[in-house]
């Protein structure tokens, strides 16, 4: 008999004698499960966010912010500034005039529904160039704003996560009252988790003068960045950082990626030590339960790595089906969970919604095969180096 | 006494499985801490708030500024004991990624107000004489390799300085705190450095929100209520509430993300618990025969009972004391997040949680099958053999 017929031989057995072991295999896979479970859900947070955040960005759109400034909020451009950047080359324009849109960026503080309390919202204030950049974003219910009024338009998000929100009502911050005159969609992105006003009107209520944090305008065509980037650094007037916008929000999203990816896997590797050691427990018992079995099989002539590999596939499998229980529990309960949380670079609410990949679909099998190799490795050893005389006379 | 080898022997007749047990155990019980630290963190050290302070924002945002005459409005207010006020400065070090809380203060009565950050005396009045000083926390001077008398420069994209150049200060101090779950990161300086750059602009004697400790925390919401009627119809409203409150607001905004992931974690360790105690339970169950040959040999049955308990016990406090020791020891490591979340510590109340679980996990288990084994005749369980 040839050593891979035996293998499949010895391996059908093993998989066979299953059934008479489902309380200690069942555990092992409730153990994987549990681990895979908590390493997809966790880290589908992190994907959902990094998703909405990126999901914002368009190659043909860039980010110009003061020199330094690393969010849009700590950012600061005045009127001029903002005049010399909308005459650069390689922007967009159309009959209105170049699509290029200075920009205020500030929080405000109003209710959440899930708690009644204040959170930061933000607040952005357009100029009309603003919707030619973003042609992405549709009203779907009302209207736009009209600019030169207290008008403004929430984006689906906010409306979902924030009290009073809805077309018709009127919302008061500070002295200011502002009217909800429309809903907007942006490709569910960040944007939708924003609140938009007019610029003009928003300025001098945070006492902002005829300044703004932030141009975002349109290239011309996306190879025209650096045509653009060349330009703003060498005019001595500016000090300013142009970002393709793609990769300002990918940054955005880095600090609470890296805070929930820690924690993900740090969490999820603590239990994987757990889920070996029930691992390592039901492979050691199986073997034991088979010891006449598998003495019985070496007396007959089958090899010792037949044996290993059969003890080791078993682990496998059993990893394999924890693992996709898990994945799947995980998909089943968080992919698409609606929520909302402060990015912690500039302090503002972004809503988002849980993402299970299949990347992370994969990555949770992956580990689970890993950590059924690890639990599988002594046992199997261990039922190779069985003496087969002795193991015989066992009852 | 005399049955501790009995004891022993016992534990050690499946050296594996009992390995193996108490390593599932030990396991479950680290995850236990990391748990309960975490909770500690994402509720941003709510529980250490003071709750004789009050804060006051700008009724519109706290990104909006309050001008610095309302100090001595607020001082006069009855009911007030003390007044400072501070500035996020939202500074980094070297990198934008090097994250540090940092704030502008008064610091006399900064001081006053946060008895909790301890430094020696004269530290604190080395800074308070000087105007380009600061102190920072244990936790970020160790980070960075700070020493009191050491120059750091820091760059702060909100407040520049006209020339580009960045921030210098003089390390006067550092502190620490005898109270777990304090901040320890934070790096506080002179608010009259930064005020006097900035002489005649839109951002002179303006501050970012008001600290003030009342007389009676009992009344805090009436004086609260006050001060912002005090303000009420200006330029800058106001928006007075409870340090906690204001703690729990933020926490709040960080979502239902980190409950749901202790929700997770929490359901699968109560499982992992749940498995280990199985086993434990198993391994006494299949001995039942035994307990039945003792009690044949004229073991009496208490005596029986505590030789089991004490069996289950030694497994539940290596595994679970352990855990809760290694955790303890992870967890005094600090913030796994690089200082996003400085209230990760482990609360004296959840370590004898854990301990009273430890407990309750090695009584459990021994008590069931043990109590079980009582209710057996003699003969049946020896025939069970």
């Amino acid at each position: 008999m040839n050593w891979l017929s035996q293998t499949i031989a010895v391996t059908g057995v093993t998989l066979r004698s299953l059934g008479q072991r489902l309380g200690s295999a069942t555990v092992a896979v409730i153990g994987i499960a549990g681990v895979v479970i908590v390493f997809t859900a966790v880290l589908s947070i992190a994907e959902g966010f990094r998703a909405a955040m990126v999901g914002a960005g368009d190659p043909h759109r860039v980010m110009i912010l003061r020199a330094g400034s690393d969010t849009e909020m700590t950012s600061g451009l005045s009127g001029d500034d903002a005049n010399l950047i909308r005459d650069a080359p390689g922007i967009e324009r159309s009959a209105d005039g170049p699509n290029a849109s200075p920009e205020l960026f500030v929080i405000v503080g109003h209710p959440l529904k899930r708690t009644g309390t204040d959170a930061n919202v933000p607040l952005r204030g357009l100029t009309a160039a603003a919707i030619r950049v973003r042609p992405e974003v549709r009203i779907v219910e009302g209207r736009m704003l009209a600019f030169g009024t207290n008008e403004i338009v929430v984006g689906r998000a906010a409306s979902r996560q924030y009290t009073g929100l809805d077309v018709g009502s009127s919302v008061r911050w500070g002295e200011g009252e502002w009217s909800v005159v429309g809903i907007f969609e942006a490709g569910g992105s960040v944007a939708e988790s924003e609140i938009w006003s007019d610029a003009r009107v928003l300025q001098p209520a945070y006492r902002r003068g005829n300044s703004y944090q932030s141009v975002l305008v349109r290239l011309a065509s996306p190879d025209s960045f650096q045509t653009l980037k060349d330009a703003l650094t060498a005019d001595q007037r500016l000090n300013v950082t142009p970002m393709r916008e793609q990769e300002y929000y990918a940054q955005q999203s880095q600090v609470l990626q890296s805070i929930i990816r820690t924690i993900g896997f740090g969490i999820a590797g603590l239990m994987g030590l757990g889920a070996i050691f029930g691992a390592v427990n039901t492979m050691y018992s199986a073997v034991a339960s088979r010891t006449r079995e598998i003495a019985t099989l070496r007396a007959l002539g089958f090899g010792r790595s037949p044996v290993v590999i059969s003890v080791m596939i078993e682990a496998v499998v059993l990893s394999l089906i924890g693992g996709v229980i898990g994945g799947g529990l995980a998909w089943l309960v968080f992919d698409g969970y609606q929520t909302a949380t402060m990015n912690w670079q500039s302090f503002s609410q972004v809503a988002f919604a849980f993402a299970v990949t299949p990347s992370l679909l994969a990555r949770g099998l992956f580990y689970a095969v890993i950590m059924g190799m690890l639990g599988g490795l002594l046992p199997a050893l261990r039922a190779a180096r069985l003496p087969i005389v002795t193991a015989l006379r066992q009852l | 006494m005399k049955f501790l080898p009995l004891v022993f022997r016992n534990l050690t007749r499946r050296k594996v499985r009992t390995f193996l047990t108490i390593a599932s155990i030990f396991m479950a019980f680290v995850l236990f801490g990391v748990l309960m630290a975490l909770r500690a963190a994402f509720t941003l050290g709510v529980e250490v708030a003071g709750a004789d302070r009050l804060m006051m924002i700008h009724k519109v945002s706290l990104i909006q500024l309050l001008p610095k005459s309302y100090m001595e409005r607020v001082r006069s207010m009855e009911g007030v004991t003390d007044v400072s006020h501070a500035n996020w400065f939202g500074a980094y070090y070297q990198d934008p990624s090097n994250f540090i809380a940092n704030m502008a203060v008064d610091p006399a009565s900064w001081l006053r107000m946060y008895p909790e950050f301890v430094l020696p005396e004269d530290h604190k009045k080395a800074w308070i004489a000087n105007r380009t000083g600061a102190i920072v926390g244990i936790s970020t001077a160790n980070k960075f390799g700070w020493k009191v008398g050491d120059r750091v420069p820091l760059i702060s994209p909100i407040y520049r300085k006209p020339d580009g150049s960045p921030w210098e200060f003089t390390i006067d101090g550092i502190y620490d705190s005898p109270i777990k779950g304090t901040d320890k990161t934070q790096f506080f300086f002179h608010w009259d450095y930064i005020n006097e750059t900035f002489r005649n602009s839109p951002v002179s004697d303006q501050v970012g929100w008001y600290v003030m400790r009342v007389a009676d925390p009992a009344a805090s919401d009436r004086l609260a209520k006050s001060l912002d009627a005090l303000f009420a119809n200006s330029p800058a409203e106001t928006k007075t509430a409870t340090e906690k409150a204001f703690v729990s607001n933020f926490a709040n905004q960080i979502g239902d993300i980190g409950s749901i992931m202790m929700a997770i974690t929490a359901v699968v360790l109560s499982f992992i618990l749940f498995v280990a105690g199985n086993s434990m339970a198993q391994s006494i169950r299949e001995r039942t025969n035994e307990l039945a040959v003792l009690k044949t040999l004229g073991f009496s049955e208490r005596l029986i009972l505590s030789l089991v308990l004490v069996e289950s016990l030694t497994i539940a406090v290596i595994g679970g004391g352990l855990g809760l020791a290694v955790a303890s020891v992870l967890i005094a490591q600090g913030d796994p997040t690089n200082g996003m979340l400085p209230a990760f510590y482990f609360p004296v109340r959840d370590l004898i949680i854990g301990m009273a679980l430890v407990v309750a996990l090695g009584l459990g288990t021994g008590l069931l099958p043990a109590l079980q084994a009582r209710r057996l005749k003699i003969v049946t369980a020896l025939r069970k053999a």
